[in-house]
């Protein structure tokens, strides 16, 4: 775990750097990870696939984990070439719509006028979920408890002072000053920021009035960061400010979270174990897409979010196909393992068990 | 041009009839490289501005004029309108020409005029440097640097100026993070000053020697020759290099993605966080879809446009300058 969390460091620290450098190219570099260490374990991938080239692209918010998995897969299988180009979700859909790439990361299930576009039927598959945070910097606070009243308020502009009656209310015993909130969000399209809205959209249904979708028309004179890691460092750098951050970014952050009033009326604070129950605690639909946001269940972390890996129901070449087969596979035994170290929660057994029997509907050859 | 191309070849004919001269199948060769060089230039620009309008139609169709004449970019309402992006790239572009022409016109002066001559390589290369530095290191220089070390600065200039009129209203505002129209402006400033730079140094030292000598003779001082012989003499040039860099200050991305703030709004308060055209096509792109992708798009044809229209009005305005000296001079 100490091991892990250094690496994680490692990569965090140039996130910035990688964020600004995704925007130069729609197409970043692969990454490496670092994961030439011991052997691997055992070998659910089953039977040594032969040679073939998987490219992918899609959501980032899942990156790091994608990028952890594939390098150690290659350690399994050292015949298959993984690849994930990022992109974001958008992207990932449309690339493999237009068959440019074998797999598609994405946060969010195709919309129906989209789906239409794919020129073979696809797959959902759930790989991981994370929690997103609302991350805060605030002298002298240590803890926050909010409703999802008071963060629909707060990112929608009724809210702007930190002593507001809606935040004092589950705040007792906290000092809070009269000073004006600084909201920070992200500036580019982004998988959290329809994630973090849809929950808004869920559960503060009349507090919040933005909608949702991967930007919203914000309030004027808000911050807004480059990804993840931006939206984190100006959390950091400025005072009396509050914005909605990936799990794995805030943690590295060192950001302060704020407990969020879950379905089930308890506060609850984010953390990888909150993300399952959560997972555990949402309905899995026919096709496995599932909505996690605002579950049920005591110990849920309201604000958790889905990722998919998309595939198609056919490959025509055989190689290619048994290839795609065993890295999905691997992604929901083995790769589960992995989630822990880039800031991901790993899925129920229920829903991996339901994911591992739809492999059988792939096509191959 | 063509009448002394025509004179030429005429002579040679007459000279060399009946043989047919090596020199002559080069300089064919040559003329049809370099027209096609042209010609793909041409193409090429006109390919991607039919593509894009063409991938931006959905948007245009849609939206109709409003594309340009509304501020709101609401993508969950499926509202694509585009004036504050538009007003956020000509205020920061306005903000860099304004600090960076004055500086490169001294740089190039200083250069050219007054550095002596054995010193003069070195400095040309270390400005020349500057253009190397990739945008994106400029970018994240402006986030992690720039922008927290400058809001002492903002919240002094703003005090300082509370009791003046106009000023006190366009530099006002509580500079939160330091992420604003104008740290946008800066960063290009710096980013643009050593392409005016070297444009118009390369035009001073065009400035014949015999026009300086005059001015010198009439008694003129060093600023004063500047001013009568230089400065006139390299008029187009300067407006060459001016609209260079303002070429490269409002197609710039990823350093104004970076640090205008991203918070599309209106306002005569420099020192808030706005957003311009640039920085939204890349900040939005990669999850865009559909008539909202084609807006994207659309936002570029845009930046294109007004370029275009800007760049035309600049040369329409010099021409008239060089036809009003040329009626002084006759």
């Amino acid at each position: 775990m100490n091991e892990s969390r250094i690496a994680r460091r490692g990569t965090s620290r140039v996130a910035l750097t990688a964020s600004a450098a995704a925007l130069v190219l729609a197409i970043s570099a692969c990454g490496g990870g670092s994961s030439d260490k011991g052997s691997p374990t055992s070998t659910t991938a089953g039977t040594k696939l032969s040679a073939a080239t998987l490219n992918g692209s899609g959501a980032t918010f899942p990156q790091a984990f994608y990028e952890t998995t594939i390098a150690k897969f290659q350690t399994v299988q050292p015949d298959v070439t993984v690849t994930y180009a990022g992109g974001g979700s958008g992207k990932g859909q449309t690339d493999l719509a237009a068959g440019l790439v074998d797999w598609a990361g994405s946060d969010s299930t195709v919309k129906p006028e989209d789906a239409a576009k794919f020129k073979t039927p696809f797959l959902y598959f759930p790989t991981v979920a994370a929690p997103i945070t609302v991350s805060f910097n605030l002298s002298g606070v240590k803890s926050l408890r909010l409703t999802p009243e008071a963060v629909a308020g707060i990112f929608g502009g009724a809210v702007s002072k930190w002593n507001d009656p809606l935040i004092t209310a589950t705040n007792k015993g906290v000092s809070l000053p009269a000073t004006d909130i600084v909201v920070v969000h992200r500036a580019d399209g982004s998988g959290t920021t329809a994630n973090f809205t849809k929950y808004l959209t869920k559960a503060a249904p009349t507090s919040w009035t933005l909608g949702t979708d991967k930007v919203v028309n914000w309030p004027a004179g808000q911050q807004a960061g480059n990804g993840n890691a931006g939206v984190a460092q100006i959390i950091e750098s400025t005072q009396g400010s509050i914005g909605y951050v990936d799990f794995s970014d805030a943690d590295f952050a060192g950001l302060k979270s704020a407990a969020i009033k879950n379905k089930d009326g308890k506060f609850v604070a984010a953390s990888l174990s909150g993300a399952s129950a959560a997972v555990a605690g949402a309905t899995l639909n026919a096709d496995l897409t599932y909505d996690p946001l605002d579950a049920l269940g005591a110990t849920s972390y309201a604000i958790t979010a889905p990722t998919y890996m998309l595939i198609s129901t056919t490959y025509g070449d055989a190689a290619k196909g048994n290839a795609v087969k065993g890295f999905v596979k691997y992604v929901l035994t083995d790769g589960q393992d992995l989630a822990g170290y880039s800031g991901f929660a790993r899925l129920p057994a229920k829903i991996l068990s339901a994911a591992i029997a739809q492999l059988k509907m792939v096509k191959v050859g | 041009m063509t009448l002394v191309d025509n004179e030429v070849r005429s002579g040679s004919v007459s000279l060399l009839a009946g043989e047919s001269p090596p020199g002559r199948r080069t300089d064919s060769v040559f003329r049809s490289a370099a027209a096609l060089a042209a010609g793909v230039v041409l193409l090429i620009l006109g390919l991607i501005l039919v593509t894009t309008t063409r991938n931006a139609w959905p948007a245009f169709a849609e939206e109709g004029l409003s594309f340009v004449t509304s501020s709101t970019w609401d993508v969950a309402g499926a509202a694509f309108g585009t004036l504050a992006f538009t007003y956020g790239t000509l205020v920061i572009s306005a903000i860099a020409l304004l600090i960076a022409v004055p500086v490169s016109i001294g740089v190039a002066l200083f250069v050219t005029e007054m550095v002596p001559k054995r010193l003069r390589a070195g400095v040309v290369m270390l400005i020349d440097l500057l253009s190397s530095v990739p945008s994106v290191v400029f970018g994240l220089w402006g986030i992690l640097v720039v922008a927290p070390a400058i809001t002492g600065v903002y919240t002094n200039i703003s005090s300082a100026l509370s009791g003046v009129p106009v000023l006190r209203t366009v530099f006002s505002g509580a500079p939160i993070s330091g992420r604003s129209f104008f740290t946008a402006g800066l960063i290009l400033a710096i980013m643009i000053t050593p392409i005016i730079t070297s444009i118009t140094r390369e035009t001073f030292a065009t400035v014949p020697r015999a026009q300086k000598d005059a001015a010198y003779a009439l008694g003129a001082t060093n600023w004063e020759m500047i001013r009568g012989s230089v400065l006139p003499f390299s008029r187009s040039g300067i407006v060459a290099g001016v609209l260079l860099g303002f070429g490269r200050a409002i197609g710039e991305t990823i350093a104004v993605a970076l640090v205008i703030g991203s918070s599309p709004q209106i306002t005569q308060r420099l020192f808030s966080s706005g957003d311009a055209l640039s920085a939204v096509i890349a900040n939005q792109f990669g999850e865009s879809t559909g008539t909202y992708q084609a807006a994207l798009i659309g936002m570029g044809v845009l930046l294109f446009v007004i370029t275009l229209l800007i760049s035309a009005f600049a040369r329409a305005i010099i021409s008239r300058a060089e036809r009003r000296i040329g009626a002084e001079s006759v």
